[in-house]
């Protein structure tokens, strides 16, 4: 092999290698790399216990309820197959609604509520102008007309 | 017609090349970015969630595109460099750093400045934030490896190691919001398409166009600095009227 040619397998073959410790890395460290869990692997037991972590899913529809002293909010997070109350006292995101994504913090009580001390909102990938967004949802729903009947 | 590519990888016809293509790329980068923003500032419609606080995501997203785009071209430079033993090569790579670092640093504090309202943070560990924060340091560690060392030939080989060896960083930012529950949403342009209104579309790709010719017009003028600096003693650059008088 001419010395041109060695160096172009060295950093190939130096890429790879990298490439495949970074990969290994992160494939064992996969817990600690996500941000949050869902609440189905909090029901599996994979979440830690006695100490703070995060859930994530959608904010439960019609699950919003305020407090008298207008701060402490009780909603419930769901990733469609399981639920996790949440109890939190303070200010909210503006794009905290039911139905959409949110990611908590704190710890769960023996009781299964989580006692948050943050609460973030998380947003999809979409963006559109609000008729844009009526406009499908009308579609949906026309649609799920036609299909029932 | 075939073009003799070689003859421009000598610095000394690259330099001139380079001088004539800068104001072009100037030029209409800034044209480009006249519209774009104006496109995404006055004629895009507001979201439906976020209103008018999505708008930053035309600085944004081409910022991190082009953060991520750049390194890519560094470290395929500085390869270059080390395999050829070229010296335009691992000038270009020097070159095209700064810009880089720059639009790292963008991407990361135009996306503080959008946390804030929407998500309820300026910043979070997720595996994207910290993956581009990792991206910021590894161009400021190539910097400053390559200024440390005073032989720029052995800087560049030094540094062209780092430059290559980060390149495995890349593919875990674009990706990282894939393989990871994360709170930085998924992409809005992907190979299949993108979800996003016609008009915010075609903003976000004009100013991006210009984020890349206004990239292209700062690395030439750089290279062409950086190759008088390190061609100082050869003949062809005595001989520049800009360098005679």
């Amino acid at each position: 092999m001419k010395p041109r040619q060695k160096r172009v397998m060295f950093i190939l073959v130096g890429i790879a290698a990298v490439g495949l410790a970074v990969g290994l890395v992160l494939n064992a460290l996969d817990k600690n790399v996500s941000l949050y869990f869902t609440p189905t692997q909090v029901f599996n037991d994979e979440a830690p216990h006695g100490r703070s972590f995060r859930i994530g899913g959608l904010v439960e529809e019609g699950s919003v309820q305020r407090e008298a002293d207008g701060l402490t909010v009780n909603f419930a997070i769901t990733d469609t197959s399981k639920r996790i109350p949440v109890v939190y006292k303070g200010i909210l995101p503006d794009l905290f609604k039911e139905g959409k994504g949110v990611v908590a913090q704190g710890t769960v009580g023996p009781d299964g509520i989580m006692h948050a001390d943050e609460v973030l909102a998380k947003h999809d990938e979409n963006y559109m102008p609000p008729e844009a967004k009526d406009a499908l949802e009308k579609a949906a729903a026309a649609n799920a007309a036609v299909e029932s009947k | 017609m075939a073009i003799n590519w070689f003859k421009y990888s000598a610095p000394s016809t690259f330099y001139a090349l380079a001088g004539k293509l800068i104001p072009w790329f100037a030029v209409s980068a800034a044209m480009l970015f006249a519209v774009g923003l104006y496109i995404g500032f006055f004629v895009a419609p507001v979201d439906y969630q976020q209103g008018e606080f999505y708008r930053i995501i035309f600085i944004h997203v081409p910022a991190s595109i082009l953060s991520m785009f750049l390194y890519l071209v560094m470290a395929a430079y500085a390869a270059l460099g080390l395999i050829f033993n070229t010296r335009l090569s691992a000038m270009m790579a020097t070159a095209i750093a700064p810009t880089g670092a720059l639009f790292a640093f963008i991407s990361l504090w135009t996306g503080a400045l959008w946390g804030k309202p929407m998500w309820g943070a300026w910043w979070v560990w997720d595996a994207r934030l910290t993956s581009e924060l990792i991206l910021l340091f590894l161009y400021l560690g190539y910097m400053a490896l390559h200024s440390s060392i005073d032989d720029p030939r052995r800087a560049d080989r030094a540094s062209a190691l780092l430059a290559i060896v980060g390149s495995v960083n890349v593919p875990i930012i674009y990706f990282s919001v894939k393989w990871w529950n994360t709170l930085h949403q998924g992409s809005t342009i992907k190979f299949s398409g993108t979800s996003m209104h016609v008009a915010m579309q075609q903003a976000m790709f004009i100013t991006l166009a210009a984020c890349w010719l206004y990239a292209i017009a700062v690395v030439l003028a750089r290279v062409r600095s950086i190759i008088l600096e390190r061609e100082h003693q050869t003949k062809w650059v005595a001989e520049l009227s800009e360098v005679r008088t």
